[in-house]
């Protein structure tokens, strides 16, 4: 089964009224609430102890809900209980990997390409377990950004707002995600 | 195959993704096409996103589970302030949590689990909702939220997640040891599970306060192979559901009202 949430990607496109209740604006994305929780915490019952907690805060913190994007509300929430969960700092500005620095040295990247690039093999294999892992192996910061692009659907300005950095810093996590994802898979066909 | 390319020889690659994401507006779109169509760099770029994409495409979502959901709401519901509506209100209220709960994001495929899973607040007879939860938590590590022997233990844990306090008894004597509790979502509310052992069998014991409109259901019913006896104690509601032999869970019902 497919979850993707393309099709209903307009409906966060609709303001919702401060007047509707929780249960009718919130509550609709209680999945979209798991699968960031799941994937930041990379464990099923870490993730559930997350989105339990995240869902009392946001029943709790509703009333001071004005509007917008009600994912993007909803999916900051989970992701700071998430970091609270890791003690990690909300707002840190990650230390770069070897080689990368937060802003800098963003498009300096080799990237393999060609038909028969050992990566199309993984995407022709549909092998899910594999992809997961891979993804579950990338640093927080860019985990948290290719997640909430290509699985929550979020704007370039919700995952600042989610992830409380500048726009910019949004764009080249999500492409150091986008190349990392596609090395490692390259990495690990070619190692078969 | 593997000739390399060097994104790094242009720096517009950030907006090649941006156009991508569909970020950008009309304007920029057309000048960024004027330049790509002699940019080796921003061409590579732009087949790499589509990769990655589709690397992503189908199956990574993790909606909730529903087991995980049917805690959430207990728990939610539990932290509402006390509902001053009538039981038909607090029913309907609950129906919309849930309808609102599972509106997106659940295919064909798992209609015949939801038919299980959300009988509807079920009128004066929750005997099938009450089976369908029993279910529900004999799969792995559903069973319980606090694990324990010691009534002591599980009793505060039921404390500011459920608006009244279950009576928790321990029948280790009678030979059926408590074996721990958790939040569970009947009959429109959310209400206490005791979880009793009598062998190999497991025995779960609902609790919630007031007793059934209309209330003259037998005690003793007997569901898709499961023994369900009820029965009322101190101004509550207990139903005890297991596959152990009707007298066996008829000797349970009767320990547990003589025990202290
Ligand atoms: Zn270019």
């Amino acid at each position: 089964m497919q979850h993707r949430r393309r099709a209903f990607g307009l409906r966060s496109e609709v303001p919702a009224s401060p007047r509707e209740p929780f249960e009718a604006v919130i509550l609709p994305e209680l999945d979209a609430a798991h699968n960031l929780a799941r994937w930041l915490m990379r464990d099923a019952n870490a993730a559930e102890d997350v989105l339990q907690e995240a869902m009392l805060r946001a029943l709790t913190y509703f009333p001071s809900f004005r509007g917008g994007n009600p994912r993007a509300w909803l999916l900051q929430i989970v992701r700071n209980t998430v970091y609270d969960a890791l003690k990690l700092d909300r707002a840190a500005q990650f230390v770069p990997l070897a080689g990368w620095s937060e802003d800098d040295d963003i498009v300096g990247i080799d990237l393999p390409s060609g038909e028969d690039d050992p990566e199309t093999t993984l995407i022709k294999s549909r092998d899910l377990r594999r992809l997961q892992e891979l993804i579950s192996g990338l640093p927080i910061e860019l985990r948290e950004t290719l997640v909430l692009r290509e699985l929550e659907e979020l704007s370039y300005k919700d995952i600042a707002e989610v992830t409380q950095v500048p726009i910019g810093t949004v764009m080249s996590r999500l492409w150091r995600a986008r190349r990392a994802l596609l090395q490692a898979a390259a990495t690990q066909e070619r190692s078969r | 195959m593997n000739e390399t390319l060097r994104t790094r020889d242009c720096d517009k690659v950030l907006l090649v993704q941006a156009e991508f994401d569909g970020e950008l507006d009309a304007a920029e779109a057309a000048t960024l096409a004027a330049h790509r169509q002699h940019c080796p760099a921003c061409q590579a770029a732009a087949a790499a996103l589509q990769r990655a994409r589709l690397l992503m495409d189908g199956g990574l979502y993790e909606p909730a589970p529903d087991d995980v959901r049917r805690r959430v709401m207990a728990r939610l519901a539990a932290a509402q302030p006390p509902a001053p509506a009538p039981l038909w209100a607090l029913r309907s209220r609950m129906r919309a949590w849930w309808s609102a709960g599972i509106g997106f994001g659940l295919g064909a495929a798992c209609a015949a689990a939801l038919a299980l899973l959300i009988i509807a607040p079920s009128g004066p007879d929750p005997t099938q909702e009450l089976v369908a939860s029993h279910i529900r938590a004999l799969q792995p590590g559903h069973l319980e939220d606090v694990v324990s022997t010691d009534r002591h233990t599980v009793k505060p844990w039921f404390d500011g997640r459920l608006d009244f306090a279950p009576p928790v008894k321990d029948l280790k004597n009678e030979g059926f040891p408590l074996k721990g509790g958790r939040l569970d979502y009947v009959d429109g509310r959310p209400v206490a599970a005791l979880v009793y052992q009598r062998d190999k069998h497991i025995i779960d014991l609902y609790i919630w306060p007031g007793v059934l409109v209309g209330g003259r259901l037998p005690p003793t019913a007997e569901y898709h192979g499961y023994n369900i006896v009820h029965w009322r104690w101190g101004g509550m509601t207990f139903w005890a559901v297991s596959d152990v032999e009707p007298a066996q869970l008829s000797d349970f019902a009767q320990a547990w009202q003589r025990a202290l």
